[in-house]
């Protein structure tokens, strides 16, 4: 396909691999790169680029989940709004199957709740539109990436004047949970692979931070597998000549100051929140959205009185420490043991995004290889 | 004058064949009356009359050679019942069809059974059974029985139909999971994830769309013509990769023989619009439906003259997709461009579209 093969093509793979062991075996030291996207997580397991690099590179697959990171007490929300008379309940797929503690959205629809999946929020206007009667709720989740697609569609409602759609915010921004990262006692990044796609809304520029507070290179970066390659030769090129830089591998996507429109609808649309609890991470401050008081009327947290019940995290998961790089996931106590995709105990399990869902579904052949021998 | 014995001569239309005068199915067409003999007569019996149904009794019966016969049953409940390259009864013909093929038996025979929802046009009807006609022909089989319900509004999505098929298995053809052995190689009769692909873009709430047709074929011809260029004890395992698609069915081989798969990546053939569609929705072209096309593994030594067969017998994107391995034990990995390794595990639920 035009403009994706180009990006997967293996010819032009091979040589960046050979170079980046060649650079790697120059340095003659290992370094630890978080990419923070789960996009990015995924790309990485799905073509199984992490075997493919020398040993010194290794990867940690950060925060950027935005199914994983929604914590359970929301998701109970979700049910009990999906639940409530007259409600029909929208959301993404893949929030569909995430488990709360009454159980996920996809068995709140097999009791008899009215939940569809859509593919963006202008279809959750278009469903209040269409059904007048009834309330329709948006589970508004992700990161500076979707939300302005929210946005978008809640400025929409608002200039049709439609009164029976209501948006469940939980959408979150990216600088505080790698703030909180990069903060984190025993966490020793050396590089950041930063989220090409929450980038092409802020901007590359707004991780100049990373660079200058806490002195560890940023590369902003694509998600085929020769992007994120790229990022990593990038990377090393940066640590070979001492640089600490916001680098943008994506630029056939990324602007350094990002996309202005969606940037003024974000502003216009959601405040940010004091705190968002956030699962495997804990509450940090100002680090989620809010809808702004213009927008009160369409805020699902203000019309209905959701329970709001905050359930902290299982005791035996150690999401916080697969997030901040200190274990990998197949050294956490529970995985693929209590914890599995189709039954996850930590965010990390949640969505094929999530660092152990992506290692447990794709990742774990290298391992099991090991353990038996080659493929014969 | 007129008596009470010539009176029944004279009420109109009394003893007549029932005519179909309805342009919507009500639920008279189910009640077994005047309706829905008019219904038989005109929509069903066109399409499917043969000999061991001409009278319509209440059961064919049906000449078997002695042996083994294969049996099965599929419901069908596709939605939307028409979408680009088959609709509902193009699949209830071509899904049976294929079930039966690749136990290795030659289907003969299918019953048709239908629901139909209360309102359901009857034009729509006759193109369903008109498309369902034309399959069977396609596949060369024969539509022996059938059966017509009709629901309340509201009680079925418009119209669901089951098929059940029976097919004679020729002696010497053995299939079971029990039977691989290291090195047997592992077929596809053609490009995958087309058929999923189509259904979800025709259900039009996509923010794009695309062309896409599905892969409803019968594949009985390309098994036969498997079975003609090799020893029938070569092959050893056959499966058509519907629901969960290619994964889910190499899945299905490795649990039950506890022998490894190493699949190529590179050497499924994925349709470009497919693939594009796919990677919008972040959805692996490994797990998606497909209905015209099967996986076959056969001794490693024969692999490329069962792929010749198949080329010339008209299925020229077959290809060889893998191979029954010792490692992974039990497992399914695929093998990329890059020659990196990725498991391909069992799907948890339906592929539901990631967000980002």
């Amino acid at each position: 396909m035009k403009y994706v093969d180009e990006f997967r093509d293996p010819a032009a793979a091979k040589d960046l691999i050979a170079s980046i062991h060649k650079m790697a075996e120059q340095l003659g030291c290992s370094w630890k790169i978080m990419e923070v996207c789960g996009g990015h997580t995924h790309t990485i397991y799905r073509h199984g680029l992490e075997h493919l690099l020398p040993e010194a590179v290794e990867f940690v697959h950060g925060p950027g989940c935005p199914v994983c990171v929604i914590p359970s007490g929301r998701v109970d929300d979700a049910v009990w709004l999906s639940g409530q008379p007259g409600v029909i309940f929208t959301t993404f797929g893949d929030m569909m199957r995430v488990p709360g503690r009454a159980g996920s959205l996809l068995q709140a629809q097999a009791q008899g709740s009215d939940v569809r999946f859509i593919y963006s929020p202008l279809d959750a206007v278009k469903v209040a539109r269409d059904n007048p009667d009834r309330k329709v709720v948006f589970f508004a989740v992700g990161f500076e990436t979707t939300a302005p697609s929210t946005a978008a569609a809640l400025a929409y409602a608002k200039k049709i004047g439609i009164t029976n759609f209501y948006v469940f915010c939980n959408h979150v921004l990216i600088n505080p949970p790698v703030r909180a990262i990069l903060e984190t006692k025993n966490v020793t990044l050396d590089g950041l692979i930063g989220p090409g796609h929450v980038a092409t809304v802020v901007g590359s520029d707004h991780f100049q931070f990373v660079a200058t507070e806490f002195r560890i290179p940023i590369v902003v970066t694509g998600f085929e597998p020769l992007d994120i390659l790229q990022a990593v030769a990038m990377m090393l090129k940066q640590f070979a000549e001492g640089r600490c830089e916001v680098e943008n591998q994506y630029s056939r996507v990324v602007r350094p100051l990002g996309n202005p429109e969606a940037k003024r609808v974000l502003e216009e649309v959601f405040t940010p929140k004091d705190s968002f609890e956030w699962r495997g991470l804990g509450s940090i401050p100002v680090s989620g959205y809010r809808l702004s008081d213009e927008y009160e009327s369409f805020d699902a947290e203000k019309h209905f009185d959701l329970p709001g019940a905050v359930v902290a995290d299982h005791p035996a998961c150690q999401c916080g420490l697969v997030l901040t790089g200190q274990i990998k996931p197949w050294e956490c106590k529970v995985f693929a043991k209590g914890c599995t995709p189709d039954n996850p105990i930590g965010t990390c399990m949640v969505s094929p995004e999530g660092a152990c869902a992506a290692y447990y579904s794709f990742g774990r052949i290298p391992q099991i290889l090991a353990d038996e021998g080659k493929p014969e | 004058m007129t008596t009470e014995q010539d009176a029944p001569g004279q009420i109109h239309g009394l003893g007549r064949e029932p005519k179909l005068t309805d342009d919507r199915v009500t639920m008279a067409h189910g009640s077994g009356g005047k309706a829905a003999a008019a219904l038989i007569k005109e929509v069903f019996m066109p399409a499917f009359s043969n000999p061991a149904s001409i009278d319509l009794p209440d059961a064919a019966t049906l000449q078997v050679e002695t042996g083994r016969i294969a049996y099965t049953t599929d419901s069908y409940v596709v939605q939307p019942i028409r979408f680009p390259g088959a609709s509902i009864g193009e699949l209830a013909i071509n899904g049976t069809v294929n079930d039966l093929a690749v136990t290795g038996a030659r289907p003969q025979w299918l019953t048709a059974g239908f629901i139909l929802e209360e309102g359901f046009a009857i034009d729509e009807l006759r193109r369903i059974v008109e498309d369902m006609r034309v399959a069977a022909e396609k596949a060369g089989i024969q539509i022996v029985a059938g059966d017509t319900k009709v629901v309340p509004r509201g009680a079925a999505d418009s119209i669901f139909i089951n098929t059940s098929g029976i097919g004679v298995v020729p002696s010497q053809r053995t299939l079971g999971a029990s039977r691989l052995e290291f090195g047997d190689r592992i077929l596809i009769s053609g490009p995958i994830a087309s058929h999923g692909m189509a259904v979800m873009i025709a259900r039009g709430n996509l923010a794009f769309t695309a062309t896409i047709e599905s892969d409803s074929a019968p594949v009985n011809g390309l098994v036969e013509a498997i079975y003609d260029a090799i020893n029938p004890e070569s092959v050893k395992w056959m499966r058509d990769a519907t629901r969960g698609g290619v994964a889910t069915v190499m899945n299905e081989l490795t649990k039950a023989s506890g022998k490894g798969v190493l699949l190529d990546e590179e050497a499924f053939t994925i349709e470009p619009q497919v693939q594009g569609a796919c990677d919008m929705l972040g959805i692996d072209p490994l797990y998606v439906a497909n209905e015209g096309c099967f996986i076959a593994v056969v001794s490693g030594e024969v692999a490329e003259t069962a792929l010749a067969a198949l080329h010339d017998a008209g299925a020229s994107q077959a290809s060889i997709v893998g191979e029954v391995v010792r490692n992974p034990q039990g497992l399914v990995a695929v093998r990329n461009a890059f020659g990196g390794t990725r498991l391909v595990d069992m799907l948890v639920t339906d592929p539901l579209p990631r967000i980002c």
